[in-house]
């Protein structure tokens, strides 16, 4: 059992400072309300990796590495393979994370970045299929939350997404049941970019992309995972407080309309684009 | 773009309309609630929706335990999302998922928006949720029974709070997903309102709806904690107004 991460004292007398200032319709780091900040987005850092990147938004900044191997189906999808998503809050992010097992906070944010990505089903898993019931490829996607400003869960999201991107992975030469990889190597087969976006309620504000003194005071934040054609393939409302049904639609039209941009910068930083 | 078809498999949802089990598109399942069932805590809570059969315990407010966790102000809310090891078709180990602590703490943050925390310093309100049949929909009905708990307990709240999930089968929008459709569908949206005040306190969404179609789902969510409001209330007053004795406080 876990207890509440109340918004202490010292945050509601901050909530307040912090409300004025967002009426006028400016951020305490000089963005409108419904601004991202600067995203750089590197990829191939790590030769060992079948493919990994290192997203920055702002002074966040979070690092996926991929690695591939080939395992045995679920049973209930014998034909399909496998992405299975982990998350971890390094020490180095904050002196808030310790090392060891995760708490319910990087459990739900890891869970949420999986989520985004398979759940949109915009990996073509069948593609990843070697030998049907007997040998699929199981992509492991390891995230690291390197340095914490706020909004770690769309660093999170956008790094996995940008090594998944970007990695590679064997073609193979079947006979019988032997299976042989070859040098040659193809992408992950994926036919959209799922784009993660947060939005953070402060006071009565919506803010999109919230900064870590912005989520200290925030109740309630709305991860929102979009792809190209406007369909949301996942949400995640998360915090100790309610929001209503205008504001869940206008977090929709937020989130579509950042993640758009993102997609945009996604796919000019890595060169590629789903195929 | 192509919505990805659910190939092999027979229709979850006929041309007219219906649904694998028989109902209609904006059909709940069969609800049963319960309230008092328990002797030993301070609020207790049974829930059925269709297959998935839940009971619930609420204890407090009592001296937070252990101490450091004790708030100067408030009260804490405490949850546990719990399956037993029999309530899947595979035996569920016993230890905490991922999937049970995530579910925890979005309960937990769907429930502490009703709790008038600020009345009970330095305690504790701990609120079990055990599942003990698994049929699609638990964090959902697992809410709606645990604000019945709070309200035996006597817990001062804002307002009720009662969850469903809607889905989508075949493109269309529909009213809390049974288990078949919830592995096979093409969505699951569950949303936890509190229904007086009309504000959403859990929303989670696995799979691909529109921007129509999420705003369908949440009025359709928002009709399906309506009548699960008009069910908890009744409930309740079975319990306050039946000839047996009332339960004593401790």
């Amino acid at each position: 059992m876990d207890s509440v991460n109340s918004i202490s004292e010292a945050a509601s007398l901050r909530l307040r400072d912090l409300n004025a200032v967002l009426a006028t319709g400016v951020r305490e780091d000089g963005r409108k309300l419904d601004e991202y900040r600067n995203i750089d987005i590197k990829t191939n850092l790590y030769e060992k990796a079948d493919g990994s990147a290192m997203v920055r938004i702002g002074n966040t900044v979070a690092v996926a590495g991929i690695k591939i191997a080939r395992g045995a189906p679920f049973p209930d999808t014998p034909n399909d393979g496998v992405l299975t998503v982990s998350l971890e809050l390094l020490p180095h992010a904050s002196p808030d994370f310790e090392p060891g097992p995760p708490d319910e906070g990087a459990i739900e944010m890891s869970r949420v970045v999986d989520r985004g990505l398979r759940e949109s089903k915009s990996i073509k898993y069948n593609e990843l299929c070697i030998i049907p019931g007997k040998s699929v490829w199981i992509i492991y996607v390891d995230v690291y939350a390197l340095d914490h400003d706020g909004n770690l869960q769309d660093a999170a999201g956008l790094a996995a997404l940008a090594a998944v991107l970007t990695a590679k992975l064997p073609e193979v030469k079947i006979e019988g049941d032997t299976v042989t990889e070859l040098e040659t190597k193809r992408p992950i087969p994926i036919v959209e970019t799922p784009v993660p976006v947060t939005v953070a309620k402060v006071g009565d504000h919506l803010l999109v992309d919230p900064s870590a003194a912005e989520e200290e005071v925030s109740s309630v934040r709305v991860t929102m995972t979009t792809i190209e054609s406007g369909v949301v393939a996942s949400i995640q409302k998360s915090g100790s407080d309610s929001i209503t049904m205008e504001e869940a639609l206008k977090i929709y039209d937020l989130a579509f309309a950042r993640a758009k941009e993102i997609r945009g910068k996604l796919t000019a930083a890595l060169g590629v684009s789903p195929a | 773009m192509v919505e990805a078809a659910d190939s092999g498999s027979k229709p979850l949802l006929s041309p007219d309309g219906i649904r694998t089990d028989g109902r209609k598109i904006d059909e709940m399942r069969k609800v049963k609630m319960e309230v008092g069932l328990l002797k030993n805590c301070s609020g207790s809570a049974y829930i059925e929706q269709g297959k998935t059969k839940i009971i619930v315990a609420v204890h407090g407010p009592r001296e937070a335990h252990p101490k450091h966790l004790a708030q100067p102000g408030r009260a804490i809310l405490r949850t546990r999302y719990h399956m037993a090891p029999f309530s899947t078709s595979d035996r569920k180990s016993p230890a905490p998922s991922r999937r049970e602590i995530e579910i925890t703490k979005v309960i937990r943050e769907a429930l502490e928006p009703a709790v008038m925390l600020d009345e009970f310093p330095k305690t504790s309100i701990d609120v079990f949720i055990e599942v003990l049949q698994a049929d699609a929909g638990t964090r959902s009905a697992g809410i709606t029974a645990a604000a019945l708990a709070l309200a035996e307990a006597g817990i001062p709240m804002r307002d009720m709070v009662a969850a469903v999930a809607v889905g989508k089968l075949e493109g269309r929008v529909v009213m809390d997903l049974n288990e078949e459709e919830d592995e096979h569908g093409q969505a699951d949206m569950p949303v936890a309102m509190m229904p007086n005040v009309n504000r959403i306190t859990l929303l989670q969404l696995n799979g691909r709806l529109t921007r129509a179609e999420f705003e369908e789902g949440l009025s359709m969510a928002r009709r399906g904690v309506d009548q699960l409001y008009e069910m908890q209330k009744q409930a309740l007053r079975e319990k306050y107004t039946s000839s047996e004795p009332a339960q004593e406080e401790d």
